[in-house]
């Protein structure tokens, strides 16, 4: 039995059943994708509703939107956990420890959205970047740029919103982490930090180097995908109603007033919302494309989108035990200004 | 015997990759004393910038993530 065992062991790690595997597995992905929108209005005319309607709306955006989201999340996970197998957040810092300012905040920004980060670890890679001697102003960078610009964001951006979408949130959302970043590191607020964080002089570890070969990166990705949407599922579908609802009830006319980029204050009302609501960024997307679908304005919609990943209680709770109140303070009101202004430019670009 | 310790603040995964060292040491027959570091500055102390980290007789092993159990294997036999 144990010969069987090994040798099924062996099987399941060698390189050729991965790729073999995966060249059916995205045959397979390609061929339903095709056919979940005939599939989402087939079910819904089996159902006892009137078709027309604003419950068949509804309802077809539902069973349309949840398959697609889920499917496309399972594709740009995999992809970004196999692309992350290639960076951690040691190996992050050793590249960011002691780069200047500026250029360090672009670094710091770029590399936070590759390297994996969640925010229960939060707290360890603030304090593992500070004391190793990543400046405060490049660790914001990265610290506002992981959970922003993340792959979940930007491949569900890319896939129901389009591409330009996504590409501007890309950029901009960056734009937002290293000007924010600097901005905090020319404050130069080190002495805002709990103390304790300040009497840490550890330097980094050397890790055993750990050598992986695509196995081991395609288990990664497989990994990811287990254990992100297993986490998030929940998000989305909830997500998916919200955006159901809106998709099929909310009237164009009293979004496009609200929304729309006529009302100025739609901005700062809108970061203002989405500071205490708390989404992964799977469970906003598909809320942002029934609005935008609706007549919002794109800036406003983005706005709210950033304010409401970027800025989250939850974690301010979670960094608030490395970072004095006024500090939090400070964070909320350069990433909150750095939103509103991408919010007006957008509303006043694309008007 | 090792004198091992998890780093991490109590997350779902440090209690997994922490239930995991001790299996691993059951199934090799060793004599383990593991030990849990959840304080912030503590775990900072290693120098490690995610978690959960292992730590085996004062030498930094692991860090982020659920160790490989092939890894677990070798650093505890090492």
């Amino acid at each position: 039995m144990n010969m069987r065992s090994a040798s099924l062991d062996q099987f399941r790690k060698s390189q050729g059943t991965w790729f073999g595997g995966l060249a059916v597995a995205a045959v397979l992905w390609f061929a339903l994708y095709g056919q979940l929108q005939p599939f989402a209005r087939w079910l819904v005319a089996q159902l006892p509703i009137a078709p027309g309607g604003h419950l068949a709306a509804s309802v077809e955006f539902f069973f349309y939107d949840t398959p697609k989201v889920l499917m496309l999340l399972v594709l740009v996970v995999f992809a970004m956990g196999v692309v992350r197998s290639f960076f951690s957040p040691e190996r992050t810092r050793t590249m960011l420890a002691g780069k200047r300012e500026g250029i360090g905040n672009i670094a710091a920004a770029g590399i936070g959205v590759v390297t994996p980060f969640c925010s229960c670890s939060a707290v360890p890679l603030f304090v593992g970047f500070v004391s190793a001697g990543v400046p405060l102003g490049v660790t914001f960078s990265f610290l506002i740029a992981a959970p922003m610009v993340n792959e979940v964001a930007l491949g569900l951006l890319f896939a129901l919103v389009g591409w330009q979408v996504a590409l501007t949130y890309l950029f901009f959302g960056l734009s937002i982490a290293i000007v924010a970043g600097w901005v905090i590191g020319r404050l130069h607020l080190e002495h805002w930090l709990e103390p304790w964080v300040r009497q840490v002089r550890a330097g980094a570890v050397d890790l055993p180097d750990r050598q992986l070969g695509w196995t081991d990166r395609f288990e990664a990705g497989w990994d990811a995908v287990k254990e992100i949407v297993g986490k998030v599922w929940y998000w989305i579908v909830a997500g998916i109603a919200a955006g159901a609802l809106i998709h099929g009830y909310v009237p164009a006319e009293l979004l496009s007033g609200i929304m729309g980029a006529d009302a100025w204050w739609s901005v700062p009302a809108a970061v203002l919302l989405g500071i205490p609501m708390y989404s992964n960024a799977a469970g906003i997307i598909p809320v942002i494309e029934a609005l935008l679908g609706k007549g919002a304005a794109l800036g406003t919609v983005l706005a709210f989108m950033m304010s409401v990943i970027a800025l989250s209680l939850p974690e301010m709770i979670i960094l608030r035990k490395v970072l004095s109140l006024r500090l939090i303070a400070v964070f909320i009101a350069v990433v909150g200004c750095g939103i509103l202004a991408v919010g007006y430019l957008f509303n006043a670009l694309f008007s | 015997m090792k004198d091992i310790k998890v780093l991490g603040p109590g997350c779902k995964r440090c209690q997994a990759t922490e239930e995991m060292v001790k299996a691993a040491a059951r199934d090799l027959g060793l004599d383990v004393a593991v030990e849990k570091i959840t304080d912030y500055a503590a775990i900072a102390g290693y120098g490690i910038a995610s978690t959960p980290g292992i730590v085996i007789d004062g030498k930094v092993v692991h860090a982020g993530g659920l160790p490989k159990e092939d890894d677990l294997r070798r650093w505890l036999t090492a």
